[in-house]
């Protein structure tokens, strides 16, 4: 164990049973993305990918990033979620749950997906010592202010992240127009 | 081991904080078993104050004044026959109501009952318990689609329509709150609850009386959006009994239909708590800069033992206004045990009251502090939980397009002009 | 135990990048494709918050917010053709979406 670990772990403010709460949560992630592509039901996957953004949140919380869990419960899981079960309900046809569950082209998807594992386990087995054995301890406390600082700035100054932050702001307005277009019948 | 049990009873942080284990775990207990209490609690004062609402009786048999009905009510649930339909989808009817009772319990893990009374501080306190509170939502919208019937559809789609579009003034009005914080010293503000609470104590006002009137609308906004957040009349059109016989829960029947209540008076909880932290002090009593002595000290905190007195004595006004017939002899018995048992608790809590005027910055000052934060936090969300049956009673139900338009049209507006005004009063004022 | 590091987040986000990948190029139900590319966004954000943890700075932090605002503007978006589409053809299977012209 290396030494940040240890002083993190001896500071009195670390998770306990970190091994066992990432595994768990980790097998959680991983079987719920499994359930998602498999279920032939789309309710089904909706509620398998619930799982696994909540797991996901979860690790979040394990890297110290608060803020970025609480993104992902409101947003994610309390949010785009609730537009996925509404559109699935609203689409809802009979025939999918006699349907072929997977295109024709299905084995060639996953002989390419498969290639992507293989460079993925390839790169992490050849740049394992690229990977500093490290992980700094955030502080906490004070990731919501930090973050704040980040994209408002301080004191008058523009943040690092300000423009981006309008930017996306724009992003979202477009999107409720498409959205809103595309969806009525007479506008 | 008794050390690491008693080492917290000294600490001034929350077990979560401290990683007392111990101390959570038993936090969590009290809690979970505080909240089913008042849930049975509000489910016999719902039913009587309706029925005193409509000039009827309300539940009389079971136990003098009806007290006992929750319980009778909560058995006949448990025994009765637990359908699912044939047609339903099995997994998923029978996993939407732990959705629902999961997402309402697990908020109360930031609910702060007092400055270190509660299971654990988050620094994203108020964004988690509006995540999580809105997680509720899947637990309705699976539970109509997986009962593969038409009135829980419909009821299902309302409701998360419903809760989606005004969650969004709810989260503009909680933000327009948390922008109050930040107007101290130092110009940040916070999103821990406690935090949001200590942030009144040091400016000396609760938030709803901030930039008068801009605190008050965000509150009623927020009041407003609670209402709809939780499926509450006038705003139940997911479980419009005249219209969809019973919304979302059509289908369900014995433990499973209860649970569904029980996370939905849960939530109701939940949600009139995040008011009160927000708005209105939290666990702060009545003017705590202003009368600060620590006479009114006492006095204050004489409260909760007045307030059961008070309760005592209505008990026993309604034993003697008994009928002096044998017929109701054992309920007269049981009135009075329960009014003698009220009195046993309001004289406990008066003398830990005085004992804890004379003694020092001890362990027993600690647990009169808290008696009283408890009770202050209780009486204000109590408020709240009496407003729910009030609107129930008064007011007719909205039609859904209405309801939708009152929500993006109006609510959404205002609460974003309420923000921006806020914001604009906070760099003018600091 | 070993201690967890960097790479073992590294490991679970390509285990769900794959799993998404998989999903988008073989469902047919363009909900599930929707779902899936759910899931590869995770992953990106699980790998940029766990080298933010790395190196101790926030920045991948903040870049998991922005792809997060990115997934909500995209689903919006997905979802809203899903329904024009589905108007119009009564299907939600991608092989089915061949027509260059309605």
């Amino acid at each position: 164990m290396n030494p940040v670990m240890n002083s993190a772990l001896n500071s009195g403010m670390a998770p306990v049973a970190t091994p066992f709460f990432f595994y768990m949560l980790a097998g959680l992630a991983v079987i719920g993305g499994v359930l998602v592509i498999t279920r032939r039901n789309a309710v089904h996957s909706a509620l398998a990918l619930i799982v696994t953004l909540l797991a996901v949140a979860g690790l979040y919380l394990m890297l110290y990033a608060p803020f970025v869990a609480g993104v992902q419960i409101i947003v994610y899981a309390g949010g785009i979620m609730v537009l996925f079960l509404f559109v699935i309900m609203l689409v809802n046809i009979e025939r999918s749950s006699k349907e072929r569950r997977f295109n024709r082209m299905w084995p060639v998807g996953l002989a390419a997906a498969c290639a992507l594992l293989a460079l993925f386990v390839s790169a992490f087995a050849k740049g394992k010592a690229l990977f500093p054995d490290r992980m700094m301890t955030l502080p906490e406390s004070s990731n919501t202010q930090q973050i704040a600082t980040m994209l408002y700035g301080e004191a008058g100054r523009m943040g690092q992240y300000t423009f981006a932050f309008e930017i996306a702001s724009l992003l979202l307005l477009v999107a409720i127009l498409g959205a809103v277009i595309m969806t009525k019948k007479k506008i | 081991m008794p050390n690491f049990i008693m080492s917290y009873l000294g600490s001034t942080v929350t077990p979560g904080e401290a990683g007392n284990q111990f101390w959570a775990l038993i936090y969590v207990l009290i809690i979970f078993a505080g909240v089913s209490v008042a849930v049975i609690c509000m489910n016999w004062i719902e039913r009587k104050a309706l029925a005193h609402f409509q000039v009827r009786l309300g539940p009389m048999r079971v136990g003098p004044h009806g007290l006992l009905q929750p319980i009778a009510d909560a058995l006949k649930l448990m025994l009765k026959e637990d359908i699912i339909p044939s047609e339903a989808d099995q997994f998923v009817f029978w996993v939407a109501p732990l959705i629902g009772l999961l997402a309402a319990f697990t908020v109360y893990t930031v609910i702060p009952f007092g400055p270190s009374q509660a299971v654990s501080d988050m620094n994203i306190g108020i964004l988690f318990m509006l995540g999580v509170s809105s997680l509720g939502v899947l637990g309705i919208v699976v539970a109509g689609w997986a009962s593969n019937s038409h009135y829980p559809l419909i009821g299902a789609l309302r409701s998360s329509a419903q809760m989606v579009s005004y969650e969004v003034a709810m989260g503009l009005a909680v933000v327009s709150a948390i922008l109050m914080t930040s107007l101290n010293a130092s110009g940040t503000g916070t999103l821990s609850m406690i935090g949001i609470v200590q942030a009144q104590q040091q400016q000396g006002v609760w938030f709803i009386f901030k930039f008068f009137p801009l605190g008050l609308i965000a509150f009623v906004i927020f009041a407003i959006a609670m209402v709809a957040e939780t499926n509450r009349a006038p705003f139940d059109m997911a479980e419009a009994e005249s219209e969809l016989t019973a919304g979302y829960h059509t289908e369900y029947s014995g433990l499973r239909w209860s649970l569904f209540m029980l996370a939905e008076y849960a939530a109701m909880i939940a949600v009139s708590s995040i008011a009160v932290t927000l708005w209105l002090g939290g666990w702060m009593r009545p003017f705590p800069n202003l009368l600060n002595a620590p006479a009114w000290d006492f006095i204050f905190s004489l409260f909760p033992g007045l307030t059961f007195l008070g309760l005592a004595a209505i008990a026993f006004v309604g034993t003697a206004r008994m009928p002096a017939d044998s017929f109701f002899k054992i309920q007269r018995i049981g009135l009075a045990v329960f009014a003698a048992l009220l009195g046993f608790i309001a004289l406990l809590l008066l003398a830990i009251a005085v004992a804890g005027r004379f003694a020092d910055a001890s362990v027993g000052a600690r647990f009169r502090d808290g008696i009283d934060y408890i009770y202050w936090f209780v009486l204000k969300v109590a408020v709240f939980m009496y407003l729910f049956i009030w609107y129930r009673a008064t007011w007719p139900r909205y039609r859904f397009d209405q309801l939708m338009k009152i929500g993006w049209k109006v609510m959404l507006p205002i609460s974003l002009g309420v923000l921006v005004v806020t914001a604009i009063v906070g760099v003018i004022v600091s | 135990m070993v201690p967890i590091t960097t790479l073992h987040y590294l490991v679970v986000a390509a285990a769900l990048f794959v799993l998404g990948v998989i999903g988008v190029l073989t469902r047919r139900n363009v909900v599930i494709v929707l779902m899936s590319i759910e899931l590869i966004l995770n992953a990106v954000n699980l790998n940029l918050v766990a080298f933010s943890r790395m190196w101790g700075n926030l920045h991948g932090q903040l870049f998991a917010i922005f792809i997060v605002v990115d997934a909500a503007a995209e689903a919006a978006v997905g979802l809203g053709i899903l329904i024009a589409f589905f108007r119009n053809r009564e299907t939600i299977n991608v092989d089915e979406i061949d027509l260059l012209k309605w």
